[in-house]
């Protein structure tokens, strides 16, 4: 039984069914999402006329899946929830979005127009709520605006820089009905982002790059949206440029490249920060300027000319002092880079210098026989899985692990919460990055804490009989707490240690998939690659040394020269 | 810390004026005062904002952002550049038979106008920019301010940006 949604204008059509034939236009292929009063109409709609929808057990597990769908696809993630509770379960999603520039569209019911503002039943300000945390909101008054909105959503949320935009949806819009044209086009005059650069600052910026002695480039997550990895690679190579990447940019470099220095930053490694450190010029392409990024601002490249390309002329000189403002797409601006003639930066001894301390202080970590240390743990998935897997990963300890041993050859694979660091994120966007990738193996890892925040989201392993991997890095804390407890608190360790936690194989097994614990590197490696071998989701609790601290670090208000617990 | 007049030509969607207070909250820029109203174009407002700011490095943040807001559609920083720039204050002032007088004469050379009076109050109407509207409120202070109202300042740059005549350039940062 099918609704006739035909983009006549003749056919008059409910909201809900104008809202499904709008998403068609836009080649949504998935939603996420879950019902309530104010939506019924929609999801009435969606049972007459589908669109693959996924039923999270939680509105948070519901916005981290189109997350994570949205960060390895590059197509935004869709969302539906109903009015006041389902919305407001949304904001963590929805600011971690914003924070990390990641494209949604979500759709929030709202109670009938005519008792907007009188606190009727699950009625929420959703519109003042989100106003801080997308990047534009609608609340639809009428339904001949829905065409025209929807466009504009998913035209707000992909273009520029993304992030996510937010249509309230009131239950009467919905369950209207009259003649919708689908033809309206977009109307936004007051949003035309530049993403043509400007030559000349191009010019500018080649000219400084043949002066630098030791030049750098910053490349952030703006790469990864812009697509522009080859152009960074090419850059890099003809103009002989190392390259450091923040959190959100690792893939966007191939990590095994010799001119590759690894993460930047309060964990990232000496060579990626002693180069922040004293390079002469640092080229910023797509990367924001993050607190954790740069440490101590006052002592930040602090003998550097300062370059930055952004889709974002507001990031540019937000936080750091730029001499060569460069506003516009990362692709294009890379590719006009590299038809500007010239030649390499002349920086031999540079590039030895800064080679030398890749060599002399790479991460490190201690191993023990007895207990499974968590940086070999992320070592031994990252040699099974050839470096090859989508990873996504919560926030604490293991994070920063994932990231230092966890390296990409390729973009698109690496899913992490960083600019708001939400726990709870990890799992649920590892369910997104698989319906995204159905060819690619998917590997969540997560703490012992945050996966406790949205593991409701198993069933849908089973459910949509997902072949994703749960790693848990069990270390019987809250590891990141207790780490800046033992390290600035006098190892007074308040509220940090999970001495009583759930069976997590027996929770897996209560899902319906199979749990693993593992207590021992050899039993890590064979139930890991046992599991690897097959297509069935699995949950591995590793109990990983309880006491292991993520190091080297840029402690809080010291500058990226002087890391602590840097290889001896 | 600087002072600084903004304009800003926006959609009057609904909730524009909120996303744009929220703004400022959000990044914890100091409003000295906002005046809204419609332009000669329908649909379109036109905000004038005084802010201060601690830096040049403030005020680029805070047009930048506020040009990101997709109801905004022009934000221009006019501070610098010949303008015109009013206010209005009303102020009631205590009176009686014999000051009434006395207030009319000072309020005079202001070009202000008294547009109420009751028997223990007078209502002056002043207009101009801040300078002349802080002066005007300093000398009726001796008799008693009752009760004060400013609608802060609304701007534009002037038809032409070499100024003409006496049109002395604002001088609200001086
Ligand atoms: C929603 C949320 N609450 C609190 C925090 C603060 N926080 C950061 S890391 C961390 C500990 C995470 O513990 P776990 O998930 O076990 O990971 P681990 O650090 O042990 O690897 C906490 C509580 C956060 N980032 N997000
Ligand atoms: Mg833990």
């Amino acid at each position: 039984m099918t609704v006739k949604v035909k983009a006549d204008p003749e056919s008059r059509l409910s909201g809900s069914e104008t809202l499904i034939h709008a998403l068609k236009q836009e080649k949504v292929d998935v939603v996420f999402g879950y019902p309530g009063g104010a939506v019924l109409p929609i999801y009435d709609a969606l049972y007459q006329n589908p669109i693959k929808h996924v039923l999270a057990r939680h509105e948070q597990g519901a916005i981290h899946a189109a997350e994570g769908y949205a960060r390895v696809s590059g197509k935004p993630g869709v969302v539906i929830a109903t009015s006041g509770p389902g919305a407001t379960n949304l904001i963590t999603g929805i600011t971690d979005a914003m924070m990390d520039s990641l494209p949604l569209v979500i759709f929030t019911g709202q109670v009938a127009s005519g008792v907007i503002g009188t606190d009727a039943f699950q009625e929420a300000d959703v519109i003042g709520i989100t106003m801080p945390i997308t990047k534009h909101n609608y609340q639809v008054r009428k339904l001949q605006d829905l065409p025209r909105i929807v466009k504009e959503a998913f035209h707000i949320a992909t273009t520029g820089r993304p992030g996510p935009v937010l249509v309230d949806i009131p239950k009467d819009v919905a369950a209207s009905i009259a003649q919708v044209n689908f033809n309206d086009s977009i109307h936004l005059p007051g949003f035309q982002p530049t993403t043509n650069p400007n030559v000349l600052q191009i010019k500018k910026l080649n000219e400084a790059i043949e002066s630098a002695k030791k030049p750098v480039i910053l490349a952030g997550a703006g790469v990864l949206h812009a697509k522009a990895s080859e152009q960074l690679l090419a850059v890099a190579v003809k103009k002989k440029i190392p390259v450091v990447h923040t959190l959100l940019g690792l893939g966007g470099f191939p990590a095994d490249h010799p001119l590759f220095l690894g993460m930047g930053g309060m964990h990232g490694c000496y060579a990626a920060n002693m180069s922040l450190y004293e390079c002469d010029l640092l080229i910023n392409v797509g990367a924001r300027f993050d607190d954790r990024l740069t440490g101590n601002l006052s002592t930040f490249a602090p003998h550097a000319k300062v370059a930055h390309i952004d889709i974002d002329p507001a990031e540019i000189g937000k936080n750091v002092k730029t001499h060569i403002p460069i506003v516009g797409d990362a692709n294009e601006a890379l590719n006009k880079l590299l038809q500007e003639k010239g030649s390499s930066s002349m920086c031999e001894e540079w590039l030895d210098h800064i080679q030398q301390y890749k060599q002399k202080y790479p991460y490190w970590h201690n191993e023990v026989k007895e207990v499974i240390s968590p940086q070999g743990l992320m070592e031994m998935i990252h040699t099974m899985t050839e470096g090859d897997s989508i990873i996504t990963t919560d926030v604490g300890q293991h994070q920063m692990w994932a990231a230092q041993y966890y390296t990409f050859k390729e973009p698109h694979k690496w899913v992490t919460s960083g600019g708001l660091g939400t726990m709870g994120f990890g799992f649920p966007a590892s369910i997104g990055a698989q319906l995204a990738r159905p060819d690619k193996r998917v590997i969540s890892l997560v703490g012992d804490g945050g996966f406790q925040m949205t593991s409701q989201e198993l069933i849908l392993l089973k459910e949509l009989n997902l072949p994703i991997k749960v790693v848990i890095v069990n270390n019987g804390s809250l590891g990141m707490v207790r780490q800046w407890q033992e390290t600035f608190y006098e190892k007074r360790y308040s509220q940090s240690i999970l001495s009583v936690q759930p069976d997590f194989v027996k929770l897996a097994e209560s899902y319906g998939i199979r749990g693993y614990k593992v207590s021992t590197s050899e039993e890590a490696r064979t139930v890991l690659s046992d599991v690897l071998q097959d297509d069935e989701p699995a949950l591995i609790d590793c109990r990983v040394s309880p006491t292991e601290n993520v190091y080297p670090m840029v402690a809080p208000g010291t500058g990226l020269h002087e890391m602590i617990g840097v290889k001896p | 810390m600087k002072k600084r007049i903004v304009t800003a030509t926006v959609f009057n969607h609904s909730g524009v004026l909120n996303r744009v207070t929220g703004l400022f909250t959000k990044r914890q820029f100091n409003i000295e005062s906002i005046t809204v109203g419609h332009t000669e174009t329908e649909g379109i407002s036109k905000m004038t904002f005084v802010v201060s700011v601690e830096d040049d490095r403030q005020i680029e943040q805070l047009t930048k952002q506020l040009n990101k807001q997709i109801d905004v559609l022009k934000v221009s920083d006019i501070t610098d550049q010949a303008i015109v720039a009013r206010e209005l204050a009303l102020i009631k002032v205590l009176s009686n038979g014999q000051t009434r007088a006395e207030i009319s004469g000072i309020v005079e050379p202001f070009r202000a106008t008294i547009i109420d009076v009751s028997r223990d109050s007078v209502t002056v109407q002043v207009t101009g920019d801040t300078e002349k509207v802080e002066a005007m409120i300093d000398l009726l202070k001796p008799y008693g301010i009752k009760e004060l109202t400013r609608t802060g300042l609304t701007a534009f740059t002037r038809g032409s940006q070499k100024s003409v005549t006496d049109l002395k350039q604002y001088t609200l940062l001086k």
